[in-house]
């Protein structure tokens, strides 16, 4: 098994990331059986008469020892809690200021409504307890299912007043493309508590997650998040969820960017041609995504820095970018976050100020540091 | 400017377009309800004859699942790619300009017909009794 | 001005003497009773009554309604009637002299062979469809070459098929569509392959098909702007099945085209294969190089829809980074979304780049060079 570095063509020493605001942590999935404690007699006991808390709910979309999600020297050591893992590498090597933990949990893709809105909430508590608790540093996003839109409200409603979850996290896969109407008081609830709402890779699997049908492979699978993410991003400017959220914001987490160009191109092109049917869009689609959708830097797919370059001149958009480590996802090998293709300045831009517009709760904190 | 009649006014019937070259131009000559008007005949995308394409309304919309049909018979659509030109002022409905836009600003203007610079060429028609005079 | 979508001085962009290779026309019946010579009696009434099987809701319409009546150009419809793309003389005139188009390929979309549910009905359509196309139109204009239609969910049939027709020079290359009910570089699909090899007949997969899965791995979208962008995302699907299920490994003479699904998103594509693949190589072992050089031996795309950046200038990298040798000229007559050969490019060419694209590529992918 011989797992390749890197390229070593990014030859330049990568951008510093000390300061950063890493967007996209991934604290290991709990136990199911650690979320028993929050949980209510009747679900309590129901869950451990059906042996339901000794399930593995790990998800199809990311199996957690595939080389890709579990870079070897972010694996925790002998005797080291998960959290000094994510302390060592996110706050110690890379130096983040902050990081967003963003939990993958199999709780979101349940079929059961009440079961998954149950679950979602434990891991929410969950997340509070254990990790936003006992470090400062660290903010979380609220853990929904987006299948039933009413139960995902409550629990938005539930967790909006604790500023440390600072957004909404939704995956990639669901019942219908997330632009849909169904999903709308999930946007409504975000525009209303200035909640930004990521939408992650990965996801429920209702459906092949490809129009050719299921491929064989967890490499194909992988690949087609990125596909996934476009039509997400389309079926947002399609539905008019723009249009009807003014200030709504999405992330778009590990789903990659270097296709958002050749993305822009095509939905410009094609919306000249088929406005009149969705006549609620005003604006080309690339402005839409400029102004409402940002993404996360992880995983950066090029191969060579001009190719960065070149991207980032055809995004035309410096505030579309997030830093983020996508810990522990094995996408670069070091401190290598940030290449020096971003250029030092579009670099601190990623690093901070990016991740400061788009979370309106970091500001906040950080505010509250300075004064303090 | 040389004035050329160029069409017997009930050759293009209301709702319909006519081509015609006069002076080295390819015209696209319509009849919006009974008055007449003349763009350049070549789509400023990739050439297609505007003179070809459909006579419909514009469709507008004050949000999701909201549609109405205003100004009938006032837009043509390209017959290619769908482009909608304004037959009156030759201006395209889409505005193929990028501009930079500021993060997360909202301020944009509601509501308001994204004009865009993507301009098909008009020209100065007159009708005079039975015929119609174009000015180039 | 270069930064706007105003037309280049078209004489820059004129074709060049040779003539074009346009790898993409859509012939069309008259009346749907133009296929019936071509089937046995049985079939005839199995479509009069039966009709078409198919995984979706709707039995004769596809899914997301067009724009434009018959998915085409509103100037493309016979003045002698029938729909855009069924009258031979009208395409010679409107399109093939116009445009100095040396050899056309033919990609019918009728019928849907390919995607019956009821494999017998899909098997006898394929070869009214074969067999329509050289009678209507390679017959009396040789300008036009067929694609040859084949029903890949069952292999047997696809490769008796192709057999039966290969060495029939009028037929240019296999038809397959890309939405099938499993990404078509799955092993079950492999005859096909081995006999396109056995008779050096590249492969072609025009955007379309009904294979029963959401248009998108995110679901299904509500509007044709989502459906006609998905089409996008499905031939990236069946780029990477192709690659990593080791089909390009395993026929490595195979060529395979993109037809109609753009061209632009090909780079970034190709680098998130091989980032991925860098750690998940043991996964697929019977990959021996790197996913973005199967790419460049193996796999073509169509100009049609034209990328269109902004500014435009921008393509120029798209150029470099996929190779002008990989891409061949098409122009999608008769449908809406049709590229005029001497306005297509926004961006200048250089001669041997011209050549390339309008002709040469597509000279050497069909072996008529």
């Amino acid at each position: 098994m011989n797992h390749a570095p890197s390229p070593s063509n990014f030859t330049a020493e990568p951008l510093p990331t000390r300061g950063g605001i890493d967007c996209d942590v991934h604290p290991p999935a709990p136990e199911t059986d650690a979320l028993m404690p929050y949980l209510d007699d009747f679900w309590r006991q129901s869950f451990e008469m059906r042996g339901f808390n000794r399930l593995n709910l790990a998800m199809t979309a990311s199996p957690p020892n595939a080389p890709i999600n579990k870079r070897p020297d972010w694996v925790g050591r002998d005797g080291e809690a998960p959290i000094d893992t994510v302390r060592r590498a996110v706050f110690d090597e890379l130096g983040a200021s902050l990081a967003i933990c963003n939990p993958l949990h199999g709780a979101q893709i349940l079929h059961s409504d009440d079961m998954g809105a149950v679950l979602c909430r434990a891991v929410n508590d969950w997340l509070a307890e254990h990790w936003l608790d006992r470090d400062s540093r660290l903010r979380g996003s609220i853990v929904i299912s987006a299948q039933n839109a009413e139960l995902a409200v409550e629990e938005i409603e539930r967790r909006a007043a604790d500023t440390r979850f600072v957004q909404i996290l939704l995956l990639s896969m669901n019942d219908e493309p997330l632009g849909r109407r169904r999903y709308w008081p999930i946007y409504e609830a975000a525009q209303r508590h200035d909640l930004p709402v990521a939408i992650h890779a990965g996801g429920s699997y209702r459906h092949a997650p490809t129009a050719t049908g299921w491929p064989s492979h967890v490499i194909e699978d992988y690949i087609a998040q990125a596909a996934i993410a476009e039509s997400q991003l389309l079926s947002l400017v399609a539905e008019g969820v723009f249009a009807r959220f003014e200030a709504i914001r999405f992330v778009f987490a590990e789903t990659g960017f270097m296709w958002v160009p050749s993305f822009f191109w095509r939905a410009d092109k094609t919306w000249r041609g088929t406005r009149a049917e969705t006549p609620w869009i005003k604006q080309p689609p690339s402005e839409l995504v400029k102004r409402h959708v940002r993404f996360t830097i992880q995983p950066a797919d090029a191969l060579e820095a001009s190719q960065i370059e070149r991207t980032l001149v055809h995004l035309d958009c410096d505030d579309l970018l997030l830093y983020a480590s996508d810990f522990p996802h094995w996408h670069f090998d070091g401190q290598a976050a940030l290449p020096a293709a971003f250029g030092a300045e579009l670099g601190r831009k990623i690093l901070r100020d990016n991740p400061l517009a788009t979370y309106p709760r970091l500001r906040e904190a950080l505010a509250k540091e300075q004064t303090a | 400017m040389a004035r050329y009649v160029i069409a017997r006014a009930d050759e293009v019937a209301p709702g319909t377009a006519k081509h015609v070259s006069v002076a080295g131009r390819e015209i696209a000559l319509f009849n919006v309800k009974g008055d007449f008007f003349a763009i350049a005949n070549r789509c400023p995308h990739e050439g297609a004859d505007l003179c070809k394409g459909q006579i419909i309304g514009l469709a507008e919309s004050d949000g999701p699942g909201h549609y109405r049909m205003t100004r009938i018979g006032e837009m043509v659509r390209c017959p290619w790619h769908g482009w909608e030109f304004d037959i009156r002022t030759g201006r395209s409905y889409c505005d193929p300009a990028r501009t930079r836009v500021k993060s997360f600003d909202v301020s944009v203007a509601k509501g308001d017909r994204i004009e865009g610079p993507y301009q098909a060429e008009t020209f100065k028609v007159t009708q005079e009794e039975d015929y119609v005079i174009l000015e180039v | 001005m270069s930064d706007t979508l105003t037309i280049e001085n078209p004489d820059a962009m004129a074709r060049q003497g040779q003539g074009i290779i346009d790898c993409d026309i859509h012939p069309s019946m008259t009346t749907p009773d133009e296929l019936m010579p071509f089937l046995s009696q049985r079939w005839r009434t199995h479509m009069a009554t039966y009709g078409n099987s198919l995984r979706q809701g709707l039995a004769n319409t596809l899914s997301h309604p067009r724009m434009t009546p018959e998915v085409a150009r509103a100037d493309a419809w016979p003045p002698n009637g029938g729909p855009p793309g069924s009258d031979v003389q009208f395409m010679r005139e409107q399109h093939l002299d116009a445009h100095g188009i040396r050899i056309g390929v033919l990609v019918p979309l009728r019928g849907t062979p390919g995607n019956q549910r009821n494999l017998d009905f899909g098997i006898a359509l394929a070869s009214a469809v074969n067999e329509w196309q050289v009678d209507k139109f390679c017959g009396p204009e040789p300008r036009l070459k067929a694609s040859l239609v084949v029903t890949q969910e069952d292999p047997a049939a696809a490769v008796a098929e192709i057999e039966k027709r290969a060495g029939d020079a009028r037929y240019a290359q296999i038809l397959l569509p890309p939405r099938s009910t499993e990404p078509l570089g799955r092993r079950r699909y492999w005859p096909i392959y081995e006999a396109a090899t056995a008779a050096n007949l590249p492969i072609a997969m025009h955007v379309g098909g009904i294979g029963g899965h959401p248009a998108t791995g995110a679901g299904w979208p509500s509007y044709y702007i989502e459906e006609h962008h998905s089409q996008v995302q499905t031939m990236q699907a069946l780029l990477a099945s192709f690659i990593f299920e080791g089909v390009f490994a395993r026929f490595p003479t195979l060529r395979i085209a993109f037809v109609e699904g753009g061209f632009g998103w090909a780079p970034a594509f190709s680098w998130r294969m091989d980032r991925a693949w860098e750690k998940m190589r043991d996964e697929v072992p019977h990959l021996r190089r790197p996913p973005s050089e199967y790419l460049r031996e193996n796999v073509w795309f169509t100009t049609q829809p034209m990328e269109e950046p902004f500014p435009a200038r921008n393509l120029r990298d798209t150029l470099n980074w996929i190779g002008t040798d990989r891409l061949m000229f098409s122009t999608d007559y008769p449908h809406w979304d049709f590229d005029d050969p001497a306005h297509a490019f926004k961006i200048p060419l250089e001669d041997e780049e011209r050549q390339a694209i309008f002709s040469g590529n597509a000279a050497r992918f069909y072996g008529w060079a």
